[in-house]
Parts: C-alpha cells; sequence; structure tokens
C-alpha cells in the first residue's frame, strides 16, 4: 500500500493521551528482565517533560499472566483490576498509564465489558467491596506508556542529543518495529494507529530520524503465548514463533529492533541467544545478533543517557554495534560494575553469539 | 447436568466471542499456533456452532484447547467479529472448573502454572520474581540472566530498582496487607476455588497415573507434566 493510503488509515485510529497527572502500574515482566526501563521512563516524564507521575506502593500484578494461562478466573481478574482503579481514585488520579501490554490489553478488555455488560461492573464492584471495602471510579483516560512517549516524541526531540542516524554517513538506521499484540488486536481503536499500521512505535522512530523496515512477519506475534512458553514442554512454540520473524527481518539488515511490550523485547533478546546456541545461526552482523531496544531505552539513548543507567549490560544480545552506529560514548569497563563501582564479576560469553 | 453449551454461554466472553463464523479459515492463517501445533481455530468455532454436546465435551478433555497463545491475532482478522481466542479463554475455564483438563497432556500442565505463576501472584504481588526465574530451570534466559541472579541485589541497585525493600518502586516488597487485600479478592470471586480444584483434580490423577504428587514442585507429577511432550502435537497429519 502507498504510503497515502497507510496514512490516511491510521488517522481513524488517533486515540486521545492525557497530558498530564499520571496514575501508573508497573509490568511485572519489564520489573524483572529490565527494569532500568522503567526507571528511565519516570526520569524522562518528570525530570524532563516535567510532569506529574504518581505511584502507590499498594498497587500488584493485574494478574494478567495468570488470567491469559487460565490459572486465575476473569471475575478473579476484573477485581484485581478494580483494585488498581480504586488506589488510583485514592489518591485523585483519573488518567491512567500502563507499563505493560497485557495490562493494557486487560484494561481496555474489563472496561468493554463493563461498558457493554453493566450487571458485571456490578457485581466486580460488589466483590471488591466484600473482599476489601474498596470503591472504585472508572479512568477517564487509559494509555499505555509508549503511548505517553509517542506524544511527547517530538518534545524528546528537540531537547535529544542523538539521532536514529549513522554518525558518519547520515543513513537513516533501519528500524524493525515489534507492536505486543495485545497493544491493539483485541481494540485497534485503543492503540495508536489501529491493528494494521500500529504507528505508536513508526512515530517515534520516523520523528527520531530512523526509517521503518516493512517485512513480511511485521505483525506476527513474538511467540510469547503464555502457557507455551510457562511451561518447558511448550517453548518450541515461542521459539519457532521467534525464529519466523527473525528469518522474515533478516534479509532487510535491521540496525535494531524496537519494542513496546515488556515481553517481547525479553524473547526477541533471549531466542536470538538460544537459536545462537541450539543451531549455530546468529542474525546480525559479524556473528552478532540483532538488538532489541524497549522504547524507554530508545528515547533515553536520544536524550543522551548513559547506556548502563539505561540497563543494556543486561541484554543478551549486545546493543553496542548500535551505540556505535549512532556515536554514542560509553565505557564497556563499567560496562557489569555495581552501583557504587564494585566489581561484580561478568557474564560467561556465549558459545556462538559474539558477546564481548 | 446443565448442557455444556448453555455453561459456555453463560460468560459473557463467549456471548462477545461467538458471533456467525464463515468458515473462511482467516484465524488459522494468521494463528501463532496453527503455525506450530496440528492447530485451527476455525475448527473450534465450527464445534461451537454446532451446540453438539458430545464434540463439546471432547474439546473440553483433549489437547487442542490448549494449544493457543491468547495472542488474539485472529479478534483482529475474522470479518464476522468472532474471538475464536476468547472463546479459548471460556472454554479453558470451563475445562477446570468441570475437572476435564486433567484428561489430556496439555490440560494437565494447569497445575504446574497454578504452582508457578499463580502461586507467585498471592505470594509476591508480581507474576514473578527474579528469584523464582531460576537459571538452572531457564537455559534460554542466558549468561547474562544467570550473572543477574548471582548478583541480584547488586545489579537490581544499579539499574534503579528497590528490589524487595519497602516504599514504592521496581520490584519492592508489595506490603502484607495489600497481598492480603489480594487473597481475599481471591477467596471471594472464585480464584481460589479454581486453584484448590486444579490441586484436588491433579491429585486424583497422579493417584490414577501412579505417580507421586506431594506440595513440592520436585514431585514426580509435577516434572512429568512440566516437561512431556508427546509428537503427534506437532506432527504432520
Amino acid at each position: 500500500m502507498i504510503n497515502e493510503g497507510k496514512k490516511r488509515i491510521w488517522k481513524d485510529y488517533q486515540k486521545e493521551i492525557a497530558d498530564d497527572r499520571y496514575f501508573y502500574v508497573r509490568s511485572c515482566i519489564r520489573q524483572n528482565f529490565f527494569p532500568a526501563s522503567e526507571k528511565a521512563f519516570l526520569r524522562i516524564m518528570q525530570e524532563e517533560l516535567k510532569k506529574d507521575v504518581f505511584e502507590n506502593a499498594a498497587h500488584t500484578t493485574c494478574s494478567g499472566i495468570g488470567y491469559h494461562s487460565d490459572v486465575v478466573p476473569f471475575d478473579t481478574t476484573m477485581t484485581v483490576i478494580a483494585r488498581q482503579f480504586s488506589l488510583m481514585t485514592e489518591s485523585g488520579n483519573e488518567n491512567l498509564v500502563t507499563s505493560c501490554i497485557t495490562s493494557f490489553g486487560l484494561y481496555n478488555e474489563v472496561l468493554e465489558t463493563w461498558k457493554h455488560f453493566p450487571d458485571v461492573l456490578k457485581k466486580v464492584r460488589g466483590y471488591l467491596k466484600t473482599a476489601t471495602g474498596r470503591e472504585f471510579e472508572i479512568p477517564k483516560n487509559v494509555a499505555h506508556a509508549s503511548d505517553v512517549i509517542f506524544r511527547f516524541r517530538k518534545e524528546i526531540s528537540a531537547i535529544g542529543v542523538n539521532r536514529l542516524v549513522h554518525h558518519e554517513t547520515g543513513r537513516p538506521l533501519k528500524v524493525v518495529e515489534h507492536i505486543g499484540c495485545h497493544y491493539s488486536k483485541m481494540f485497534p481503536s485503543k492503540g495508536v494507529g489501529g491493528a494494521e499500521y500500529p504507528y505508536v512505535l513508526v512515530g517515534m522512530v520516523e520523528e527520531w530520524g530512523g526509517e521503518v523496515i516493512d517485512y513480511p512477519e511485521r505483525r506476527h506475534c513474538c511467540g510469547f503465548g503464555f502457557r507455551q512458553y510457562l511451561v518447558r514442554a511448550n517453548r518450541g512454540y515461542s521459539l519457532a514463533n521467534s525464529k519466523k520473524k527473525f528469518e522474515s527481518m533478516k534479509p532487510y539488515k535491521p540496525d535494531f529492533i524496537l519494542t513496546n511490550c515488556p515481553g517481547c523485547p525479553m524473547f526477541l533478546d533471549r531466542w536470538q541467544y538460544t537459536l545462537s546456541e541450539m543451531e549455530g545461526v546468529t542474525y546480525g552482523e559479524n556473528g552478532r545478533g540483532i538488538p532489541v531496544l524497549t522504547y524507554e531505552e530508545l528515547a533515553g539513548l536520544i536524550l543522551g543517557y548513559d547506556p548502563w543507567d539505561l540497563g543494556l549490560q543486561v541484554h543478551q544480545v549486545p546493543v553496542e554495534p548500535l551505540l556505535d552506529k549512532m556515536g554514542i560514548q560509553y565505557d564497556t569497563s563499567r560496562k557489569f560494575l555495581g552501583k557504587d563501582g564494585q566489581d561484580l564479576g561478568r557474564p560467561d560469553a556465549p558459545s556462538v553469539l559474539k558477546f564481548f | 447436568m446443565d448442557r455444556l453449551y448453555d455453561m459456555l454461554s453463560a460468560d459473557v466472553r463467549f456471548k462477545e466471542g461467538l458471533k456467525a463464523c464463515l468458515h473462511c479459515g482467516t484465524c488459522t492463517a494468521i494463528c501463532p499456533a496453527a503455525e506450530f501445533y496440528n492447530y485451527q481455530p476455525r475448527k473450534i468455532v465450527e464445534i461451537l456452532q454446532t451446540k453438539n454436546e458430545e464434540e463439546i465435551e471432547a474439546l473440553l478433555k483433549g489437547d487442542m484447547i490448549w494449544y493457543c497463545g491468547e495472542c488474539m491475532s485472529c479478534v483482529t482478522r475474522c470479518p464476522r467479529g468472532n474471538a475464536p481466542g476468547l472463546l479459548i479463554t471460556v472454554l479453558r475455564g470451563l475445562s477446570q472448573d468441570l475437572g476435564y483438563f486433567t484428561e489430556s497432556e496439555k490440560g494437565r500442565q494447569q497445575l504446574a502454572i497454578k504452582r508457578t505463576v499463580g502461586e507467585w501472584i498471592l505470594e509476591y504481588g508480581y507474576c514473578m520474581f527474579p528469584s523464582e526465574v531460576r537459571p538452572e530451570a531457564h537455559p534460554e534466559q542466558g549468561p547474562v540472566w544467570k550473572w543477574e541472579v548471582e548478583h541480584i541485589e547488586e545489579v537490581m541497585e544499579r539499574l534503579g530498582a528497590n528490589y524487595a525493600k519497602t516504599g514504592p518502586g521496581i520490584l519492592r516488597k508489595v506490603p502484607d496487607e495489600d497481598l492480603q487485600e489480594l487473597k481475599k479478592i481471591f477467596d471471594v470471586t472464585g480464584g481460589t476455588r479454581r486453584f484448590e480444584k486444579i490441586e484436588a483434580c491433579s491429585r486424583q490423577k497422579a493417584e490414577e497415573m501412579g505417580m507421586e504428587l506431594t506440595d513440592s514442585l520436585d514431585s514426580e507429577y509435577v516434572h512429568h507434566i512440566y516437561t512431556t511432550n508427546d509428537p503427534k502435537h506437532t506432527a504432520a497429519e
């Protein structure tokens, strides 16, 4: 499809994204595997953009991974989510921003269910009151954290010090953007650009100087599949679906992969390592992998944050080739040090994937 | 006994997910599970549309409903507004409520998920916690994760987490009073009942299969369901 057509379609899917005073709910997977991304999000919002972002230590998982692996019933998940709304209401906020895509999809599913089935909302209010004595208001605005960064992409660009271009040649860097399935596949109108041509990451890449790759399996799932990863016997499902994507994107020689879901970057990063160990294959240049970034990490790099403050040292696929292309300085000797410079040793080298 | 179809229909997700399928197969063409398993989401919808009790019972007792990854890619593409992935969530719920899940290899895996993610939700307030993602059980996580786990407090501090400590922040300790609220929600809404049902049915099945099942994850039965993978699931038909 020609670009004009794509632009016309995504214009039908422009959502309202609150511009300040957010109640932030964290992601289980993000906190475990790329915790510094959440740190970067708050730093960007609070220190750079001077926005109010509230957090409450009392919030918990939305139970989404349990729900989508079917050990947690829908009524339970709806009531856990109602409790998050109660914490938001209690803090005087009405704009919810989620770090997790599974949560974002579930919040939308629950809100749509309540809209179409008011009796279910009444039932959940009763459950929450009985269990905790709590009451809640429905959020005025629900956004994913990538929506918020998308909304402020121009402001970030304006104060940024790095661009998505090769610092020696000026070539725009080629980016695979991967959208988490639950961002907009269930409710296209809830995502910037809908489900076929989601614009949330494309908008960031274009604004920051890069070029998006359109490849055959662009919309294919990373392969998480909840129970398909959680149970060892099923993990071939997860690995095979990621492999399908790598094989499809490789001929386009992406400089990196950009993701907006907490799970996807972990799988796209770890499965490259696993495939290199199992089959001896690598998908990047010179025996390396294709670096995988979160949108918070990318925004942080644009703003000139230290790569190790952004947590790039905990990627299994090294990100240094991308930093070199962008002309970003980094101190290799500090990569695996602790907060106060303590020596923590360093990870073993993989047997195939070039790491050091 | 109530008809299975009526029990499924009582769930609002079933009403939302099943309109009128025209068997175009688009859901199957786009499905990551169909890429990997001998699986067609189209077939699920076809069976449900027949309202045939025997076939629905076979679905609830079989492996097929457990192949889906709930990515919901099918929802976007269905030209008639069906949601096979959503129907799967209802089928899996009923399969567990009726104790049918232990009749299939893939269904039996629910005990392993309940004893990990399910229990972590109530113990930590998170669906997972670094100390539980053990490198020896997750070789795919690679040497960097192994290094992280070996130095978890220092690494998490370097990355800006408030690891296992009080107050807000990344991987903070969720306060006990909030974990208690979570537990009460599970008690009131059927979450605890489902956990108990999974345990009770699994114990019965373990006995039938002559396998040891204690409260430990190291039990023979848990190990069996966590690792067994019959080639029939993916073999060419």
